[in-house]
């Protein structure tokens, strides 16, 4: 049990890190905060997302 | 508080006890590093001193600094929390966030500097490495996130500009973009120094391109956002290109991937360019997934390898090159350039644009900028500490064979054997033979850059538990392949960065520049700074000195002086703010940092020693080929202009960042003397205060009292879970 919690909670890390969870919470927040606005489908969230990351590419440092 | 004696009782034995036992440990190992003499000692001691001291440092100082000298307030809201908007505002897990800016400050650069201080010995690079990081390094980095931060994550620039005048603000744009162009043709420069005429690692890293592409185009087609699976996928696809490379090595393609360094140049600068126009989703973000998880998970292994094989020094632990600055590595005494080679991981001004810009928009309570700044910067310093083990358990002898330049060494393992032996070390032409073999590379001799010194270290370390000797080629590709991997994202996110920078300041004087979806000015100022860092790698690369030798020095000054920037900054905010008594915590590092850079460069353009001095070279070199003679280690009058037209551009650089320091620091003054005599202080640019309703542990783990916040909030006691906004 202690041993799949573990697991569990890496797993959230690594998604949350990675940015694959970003849609969960666009949809999460859109369905509370904007009730009736139309909701991006993952494809289309996903191309936007992209699209706004090549406007700023933040800074790497060395 | 009407019982004063029982708060006394809130630091509790057991606390008393873990932190006495940490400092014990420290001291044990500090007093290990510095009384052993003539023994060779255990690496895992300089790992228990540095991690003994960043735990103390963490706990007391920083918490001191956030507290005492900044006043982190978690009632306050930060801009997260006021402006989110989904993209660049947005409250963020603080653990997340510390991966995401850890991400973003580590790079190459600790790998490097502490791979060419090891001429110095271990003792001066690994003092510098602790003592820097805690009392310099990471507060630069926490102070400007918190105060980047209560400005709604203004950059630096932004910062500077406001906070001390135009003329601070322009200077810290021209550091800002000279530093990157240097540190790209550096970093460039050290790929193709572990790249050239070596087809296992060229095949290798130019298979992470179709690797990056496919990757891409199934994140953006097949599976939409599915990043973990994706990532999985290229891990495997790149574990498969660096065992493929050791077919290719032994087949007949291998003198297809057998490219001389101009040849590499050429292929980088192309590479640049081409990465830096397409979307950021066909290759930068890919590529970016592959290097962080395997930055962070080499990283990992690295740390756990040093306490399995616990493998032993063999460098000394101050070598006369610290005295006598007659290194072949670097030119120039300890001090003040042990500080300036080792910038990344100590002292790194670059830190201080991710900490004002991305980071300060996503923090979601104030004090956290103790986990982020201060424990991100410290993980840093610890991958420094790191590669100045895996440089020092090399024997010596086949440490300056490999980072002394070329003209120094020759060609030939004879050759680099009797240059080594003039140096004062040995090592035969059979041994020199034999640790190329041992990692199928054709020569190890002068592979200078730090990349692969550091790599060898990493074989000798991983191949001693997995694998064995028959592993040893494969780890060596392997560290070669990681390093090579981030430098290349780098290089990418870097031609951005300069193109974006560039495209913004042109755009004023001419007004489509300014759009950043302009392809034909994109098109421009993309070759601008490919061609500005691809004019520094050249020159490196066909620098008869040594490329490396030459420009090292020149973005180690570069990185310190933004680092004086940023200080400078923070100390203005603290005594414009009326906290002049405090000023110290900032100004003590800014004063240590201005006399290391000012003095470097002050040596790098007047020094008369030809070694050190890049006028006094340019002098002897051209006088030389003014009477039509050839110096050594230049073989024709080519190379003798080469050398004349390098040391002139470099020495006026080098005058060029300290001019930029002393005007920075003298306008900040001008008005912290202006803020001393108004009394009341002057006003700062600080946003105004609005109550925050985000409830969020500041560290790692949640102590009991933030359990319970979280609690009434019914937010997951671990603070999982997103409390409600």
């Amino acid at each position: 049990m202690r041993a799949r919690q573990l697991a569990g909670r890496l797993w959230w890390y690594l998604r949350e890190v990675s940015g694959e969870s970003a849609y969960d919470h666009y949809v999460a927040r859109a369905r509370h905060g904007r009730p009736g606005e139309p909701v991006m489908t993952r494809r289309e969230f996903e191309r936007h997302r992209a699209d706004e990351r090549g406007h700023d590419p933040g800074s790497r440092c060395c | 508080m009407t019982v004063p004696n029982t708060l006394g009782a809130r630091l509790n034995l057991k606390t008393v006890l873990i932190w006495s036992a940490v400092a014990v440990a420290g001291a044990v190992a500090w007093g290990v590093l510095a009384l052993a003499r003539g023994e060779n000692i255990s690496a895992i001691w300089l790992v228990v001193a540095a991690l003994c001291s960043y735990a103390i440092a963490y706990r007391f100082y920083a918490r001191f600094i956030a507290r005492k000298v900044l006043g982190v307030d978690d009632k306050r809201a930060t801009p997260a929390e006021r402006l989110d908007n989904d993209v660049d505002y947005q409250p963020t897990d603080r653990r997340v966030l510390l991966g995401h800016h850890f991400a973003a400050i580590a790079g190459a650069g600790p790998l490097v500097g502490p791979v060419l201080a090891a001429q110095m010995g271990y003792l001066p690079g690994t003092m510098w490495i602790i003592f820097g990081v805690i009392f310099a390094g990471a507060v630069q980095d926490m102070v400007t996130l918190f105060f980047s931060m209560r400005r709604d994550g203004k950059s630096l620039g932004q910062m500077a500009r406001e906070e001390i005048g135009p003329f601070g603000g322009v200077a810290a744009l021209l550091a800002v973009f000279s530093i990157m162009i240097i540190l790209l043709a550096v970093l460039a420069l050290v790929v193709v120094n572990a790249l050239a005429r070596s087809p296992w690692g060229t095949f290798s890293i130019a298979m992470t391109i179709p690797i990056a592409l496919f990757m891409g185009f199934y994140m953006r087609v097949i599976r939409p956002g599915r990043v973990m699976e994706t990532t999985g996928i290229g891990v495997a696809l790149l574990l498969l290109a660096i065992v493929a490379g050791g077919w290719i090595d032994q087949s007949s393609l291998a003198d297809t991937f057998t490219l001389s360094p101009e040849a590499l140049v050429f292929w980088l600068v192309a590479y640049g360019f081409v990465a830096s126009v397409l979307p950021v989703w066909m290759l930068l973000a890919p590529r970016d997934y592959l290097s962080t998880f395997m930055k962070v998970g080499v990283i990992a292994l690295l740390a756990v390898g040093v306490f399995i094989a616990a493998p032993v020094m063999q460098n000394e632990a101050i070598t006369d090159f610290a005295r006598n600055g007659n290194g072949p590595v670097f030119a120039g005494s300890l001090f003040p350039f042990v500080f300036i080679t080792i910038a990344c991981g100590a002292l790194s001004g670059f830190h201080s644009l991710v900490a004002s810009g991305t980071t300060p928009k996503m923090i979601q309570k104030e004090s956290q900028i103790r986990l982020i700044g201060y424990g991100g910067m410290l993980i840093e310093s610890f991958v420094a500490i790191m590669a100045l083990v895996a440089a020092s358990i090399l024997d010596p002898g086949l440490y300056y064979a490999m980072n002394a330049p070329a003209g120094v060494l020759g060609a030939t393992v004879e050759s680099a054997s009797t240059a080594v032996a003039n140096l004062g070390f040995s090592i035969s032409p059979g041994e020199l033979q034999a640790a190329a073999n041992a990692v199928e590379e054709q020569t190890l001799v002068a592979r200078t850059g730090g990349a692969p010194t550091f790599a060898l270290g990493m074989s000798d370390i991983f191949s001693s538990f997995l694998g064995g000797d028959s592993l040893r080629a494969f780890w060596y590709h392997f560290a070669i392949m990681f390093e090579a991997l981030f430098i290349l994202t780098t290089v990418d996110a870097g031609t951005r960065v300069g193109r974006f920078m560039l495209q913004d300041t042109l755009g004023n004087l001419y007004k489509p520049l300014s759009n950043v979806s302009w392809k034909p000015g994109l098109w421009a100022t993309s070759a601008a700074v490919v061609l500005s860092w691809g004019y520094f790698l050249y020159a490196g690369v066909t620098d008869p000195l040594g490329g490396i030798n030459q420009l090292f020095p020149l973005f180690g000054i570069a990185n310190q002086l933004l680092a004086a920037v940023a200080l400078t900054v923070a100390t203005t905010i603290l005594i414009k703010s009326g906290r002049l008594k405090w000023a110290w915590v900032t100004g003590i590092p800014l004063a240590w940092d201005a006399a290391v850079t000012l003095t470097a460069s002050w040596q790098k353009v007047f020094s008369g020693d030809v070694k050190l001095g890049f006028f006094a070279q340019r002098e002897r070199y051209a006088d030389a080929l003014d009477q039509g003679k050839v110096l050594a280690p230049a073989k024709n009058l080519d190379q003798m202009q080469t050398v004349v037209t390098n040391s002139t551009v470099q020495g006026t650089l080098a005058a060029f960042f300290a001019v930029m320091i002393i005007i920075v620091i003298l306008d900040a003054a001008r008005v912290c003397v202006r803020a001393i005599r108004s009394r009341e202080g002057l006003s700062t640019a600080e946003a105004p205060f609005v109550e925050s309703k985000i409830v969020a542990p500041a560290g790692i783990f949640p102590t009991a009292d933030e359990r319970r916040e979280l609690a009434g909030v019914g937010a997951g006691g671990d603070g999982t879970e997103a409390p409600p906004r």
